[in-house]
This record gives C-alpha cells, sequence and structure tokens, in this order.
C-alpha cells in the first residue's frame, strides 16, 4: 500500500486488518535482524507485557505463584596456542532438586562454532537455537561461514532487544574463523566481550582460580586437557549448583573433537589419591 | 499491444515482457557513458563528464560514489534515483558493520541494490529506479571485483563493462583490448579505462571523471591534471604507434 505509507496511517494504531507495511517485509532480508517480541516466531498475546507479567510472579512473595529461574553450572573456555578447550559441566538443578546430570551445556551451532549456556536453561536453549539458524541463514546467502564476531554480535542484539525482560543467559561464543579462533562472552544484558579465558555460572569463581593459576600460552593439548577438567572438577567439588560430568571440546582449525565425558567424582577421586 | 501492458509496473505482457523495466533499461541507454575495469590489483571506474553550464559549479556534480572505505559505485541513468539507492547503499554497509562488526563483501552490497531495484519493478504504486550501477571494490581477502547491476535486478559480475549511452561501443572495445597484460600494471589498467572512454567521448579528457581503488586503500578521485597527464601519454603513445605503423609500410 504505498499510498498508505505516503500519507502514513490514521491516527492510532493500524488495524488487524492492515496488510503488512511494505517496510515489515525487511524481517525476511538478508542483513535486516529482528528479534523483538513482534517476531513471527514468538506467539505471545495481544497486549501482554513481558516485563510487567515476570514482575508480578517473581518473589515478593504476594503472589501464590512463584516462578524461580534455575541458574546453577559452571562452563569455561580459553584459548591456547593450539585451539581453544571448552569444558562445561552437566548438571541441571532447579533451587535444591535436581532435574538431571546429563545435560548437554554445549551446542554444537556448526563445525566450527559452538556456544556454551549457563543461566536460565530454557533461555539459553531457544535463544542459541535461533542464532544456529542465523548462522546457517548467513553461509546460505553469502557463501561462506558468519565469522564468530559476528555470531556473537547477532546473539548479544537478540539479548538487547529483550532486556529487562528476565532473561538470563551466560553463554560463550567460540569458534575459529578465518581471523582465527574466536571467544566471546554474551550474556542476557546485551554484553559482549572478547577474551582469551571467560568463565561463566555460579561455580565461576572456583573454576577461574584454578585456570589462572595453571594457564598458560604455550599449553601443549594434554596439559591443556587437564586443566580444563581441574577447573570444571574443583569448581562442581565446592559449588553445590555443579555437578555431573565434564564434557570437553577442543575446538581446532578444521573441525572440533570431543574429548571426554567423564563424571566430576570418579576425577575427584583420582586426585585425592594423586596427592595422598 | 504494448500500451495496454506498459501502464502499471505489477503487470506482465502476454509475452512475458516487463515494460516499465525495459523502458528503464532504455532511460539507462540516454545517461552518460560510465566504464569499469577490474585489473590484477586495482579496480578502476571512468564516467563520461556531461559539460556543465558557465554558472554552474562543477563540484557539485558527480557520478561516482563511494559507498565505503572500500566500495565505491558508478551509475548511467536518472541521477536523482541513483542518489536514493546510494543513500540507502550507504546506510546498509554501516548498518552490516555494526550488525555483524565485519565491512560488506562487494557481492553483498551488490546484491542488496540488486534485491532493492527488484523490490521496486515488483510493487504497486512504484516504479523501477533508472540506473544500472557499475560496483568495484576489494574484498578483505584482497580480490578484486566489479559488478553490474540493471533495473530490473539482475546483478553480474565482470572483468570489465560499460554501461550508458555507447556502451556497446565501448564494450567492444574493452573486448579487443582487455588482455592479461593490459591489466597486470596499475597504470595500464588507468589507460585502459581513458582509452574505452575516449572512444565515444567528444572533446577529450575534459569530460571524463576517473577514480580508482587500490588494494588496502581508500578510493582515490582523479584531478583535472592527472587525468590530463594520463591522455597525453595516450596521445603520445598512439602516436608512436602510428610512427611504426608508417614506418613498416614505407
Amino acid at each position: 500500500m504505498a499510498l498508505l505509507d505516503l500519507c502514513g496511517a490514521p491516527r492510532g494504531q493500524r488495524g488487524d486488518w492492515a496488510v503488512p507495511l511494505a517496510g515489515s517485509r525487511q524481517r525476511s532480508d538478508p542483513g535486516h535482524y529482528s528479534f523483538s517480541p513482534r517476531s513471527p516466531e514468538l506467539a505471545l498475546p495481544r497486549g501482554m507485557q513481558p516485563t510487567d507479567f515476570f514482575r508480578s510472579l517473581g518473589g515478593n512473595g504476594e503472589s501464590n505463584v512463584q516462578i524461580e529461574m534455575a541458574h546453577g553450572t559452571t562452563t569455561l573456555a580459553f584459548k591456547f596456542q593450539h585451539g581453544e578447550i571448552v569444558a562445561v559441566g552437566s548438571r541441571a538443578p532447579a533451587g535444591n532438586y535436581i532435574y538431571t546430570l546429563k545435560v548437554n551445556k554445549v551446542i554444537e551451532i556448526n563445525p566450527h562454532l559452538h556456544g556454551t549456556m549457563s543461566g536460565c536453561a530454557a533461555d539459553c536453549q531457544y535463544w542459541e537455537r535461533l542464532l544456529a539458524k542465523e548462522c546457517r541463514l548467513h553461509y546460505l546467502r553469502n557463501g561462506e561461514r558468519v565469522s564468530v564476531s559476528a555470531a556473537s554480535k547477532l546473539l548479544s542484539h537478540m539479548m538487547c532487544q529483550y532486556r529487562s525482560m528476565g532473561l538470563s543467559m551466560g553463554s560463550m561464543i567460540c569458534g575459529w574463523d578465518q581471523k582465527g579462533p574466536g571467544l566471546y562472552y554474551v550474556d542476557h544484558n546485551g554484553t559482549r566481550l572478547s577474551g582469551s579465558m571467560f568463565s561463566t555460572g555460579s561455580g565461576n569463581s572456583h573454576a577461574y582460580g584454578v585456570m589462572d593459576s595453571g594457564k598458560r600460552r604455550d599449553l601443549s593439548i594434554e596439559e591443556a586437557y587437564d586443566l580444563g577438567r581441574r577447573a570444571i572438577v574443583h569448581a562442581t567439588h565446592r559449588d553445590s549448583y555443579s555437578g555431573g560430568v565434564v564434557n570437553m571440546y577442543h575446538m581446532k582449525e578444521d573441525d572440533w573433537v570431543k574429548v571426554e565425558s567423564t563424571d566430576v567424582s570418579d576425577l575427584m577421586h583420582q586426585y585425592r589419591e594423586a596427592s595422598q | 499491444m504494448a500500451s495496454r501492458y506498459d501502464r502499471a509496473i505489477t503487470v506482465f505482457s502476454p509475452d512475458g515482457h516487463l515494460f516499465q523495466v525495459e523502458y528503464a533499461q532504455e532511460a539507462v541507454k540516454k545517461g552518460s557513458t560510465a566504464v569499469g575495469i577490474r585489473g590484477t590489483n586495482i579496480v578502476v571506474l571512468g564516467v563520461e563528464k556531461k559539460s556543465v553550464a558557465k554558472l554552474q559549479d562543477e563540484r557539485t556534480v558527480r557520478k561516482i560514489c563511494a559507498l565505503d572505505d572500500h566500495v565505491c559505485m558508478a551509475f548511467a541513468g536518472l541521477t536523482a534515483d541513483a542518489r536514493v539507492v546510494i543513500n540507502k547503499a550507504r546506510v546498509e554497509c554501516q548498518s552490516h558493520k555494526l550488525t555483524v562488526e565485519d565491512p560488506v563483501t562487494v557481492e553483498y552490497i551488490t546484491r542488496f541494490i540488486a534485491t532493492l531495484k527488484q523490490k521496486y519493478t515488483q510493487s504497486n504504486g512504484r516504479r523501477p529506479f533508472g540506473i544500472s550501477a557499475l560496483i568495484v571494490g576489494f574484498d578483505d581477502d584482497g580480490i578484486p571485483r566489479l559488478y553490474q547491476t540493471d533495473p530490473s535486478g539482475t546483478y553480474h559480475a565482470w572483468k570489465a563493462n560499460a554501461i550508458g549511452r555507447s556502451a556497446k561501443t565501448v564494450r567492444e572495445f574493452l573486448e579487443k583490448n582487455y588482455t592479461e597484460d593490459a591489466i597486470a600494471h596499475d597504470n595500464e589498467a588507468i589507460k585502459l579505462a581513458i582509452r574505452a572512454l575516449l572512444e565515444v567521448v567528444q572533446s577529450g579528457g575534459k569530460n571524463i571523471e576517473l577514480a580508482i581503488i587500490r588494494r588496502n586503500q581508500p578510493l582515490k578521485m582523479f584531478s583535472a591534471k592527472e587525468i590530463e597527464l594520463q591522455v597525453n601519454e595516450i596521445e603520445k603513445e598512439k602516436e608512436e604507434a602510428e610512427k611504426k605503423k608508417s614506418k613498416k609500410t614505407t
């Protein structure tokens, strides 16, 4: 409706009957990313404000229904001379109850890009899968794989559009692109940081302690595996919300390798015996 | 027959033509010539400058425009339409940088411009853009590129091409003279572009506007003096070639 565009809609909102504005076709355009609450993937009821709804349910004791976001995990990633190590715990706690010990907290976006998840499990899974879809579309449209900085930027934009609506996500986007290895931390506020070492989740301070004391640029591959393993194990030992198994991945230039999936209690016993 | 199917853009004719698009292509053929050449380490754009009126300020007439640091385009056709397209392309270049943290590839921005043009061939109440564009630049991988778009929204990559008035003549000249040697050196590629334009431009170097992009360097517009220098060199080479010919025949 070119005339409608030219004259502007009459006062008030456009009626439901109105054909979408020509400009709104931008949503399917490459290069025009819109992840707003009005996107077709989300079926929000009309007139619903997510922020108010959430506030009414949050823990101020007034309402009978309380939705408590489940947080709890340890994830880490670091760069070294032979690539990147990504290591995550696998416990999914909900308050004091453990849902499962076998969650996979690393999403494989493509053979050269991984995303870790910490915070609200639902948020992480949904948004990172959406990111995987955007990465795939980018590859199909442009003939080359999306760079790590672009992928993390897209995720950060998604988070920015939902700022203060109660999302909870701390993720690391790790991969290898034409500029070399890339590691970015993205969280639900839209923060996006590039670095060579990150750890997220409730056990992250413990993991940082172990990694800081052991990390060097010139680690050998086995030493790097050991460092990642130890950091997760010690974090799960001290943090009650983390546990399960250590899922460790090694990102290399051509491919990634799943190094192991070892139970943390077994590892803790090994370390104990070794030190005695 | 044509008159019944050319009023509204959204109507096909019985034999499959979109007449508005074809009329737009006619408008392009009326515009001043533009030529683009892809060298080994350089990309060159040359346009025919229409002579300005006495009281007109020459500097406000620009037919070669930078879209970003590493991409630029020249057009043939309706100048006002080109201004709108160039503006949208410039915004898209920055938007891409903001979203994806990388500068656009030449192919991406060409595809954007072509998609934009195609949208206007499929909307009611709008007419197509009456311009063809030559888009040149270097990608991050250092490979030079030249693309051409037309009012229907198609785009193709070229080694060398010309658009606008007398484009056919210039293209034939390029087909004869574009060799690997001719474009191996930057200077030779520039001379090839000027020679191609001199085929169709009246009154020589005064009516030529030239711009180049070298790998990892921003767009460089040639001043009138620099163009004069190149034209003089070309004339000298021509004379020498003629002398050699006449020596051979005697």
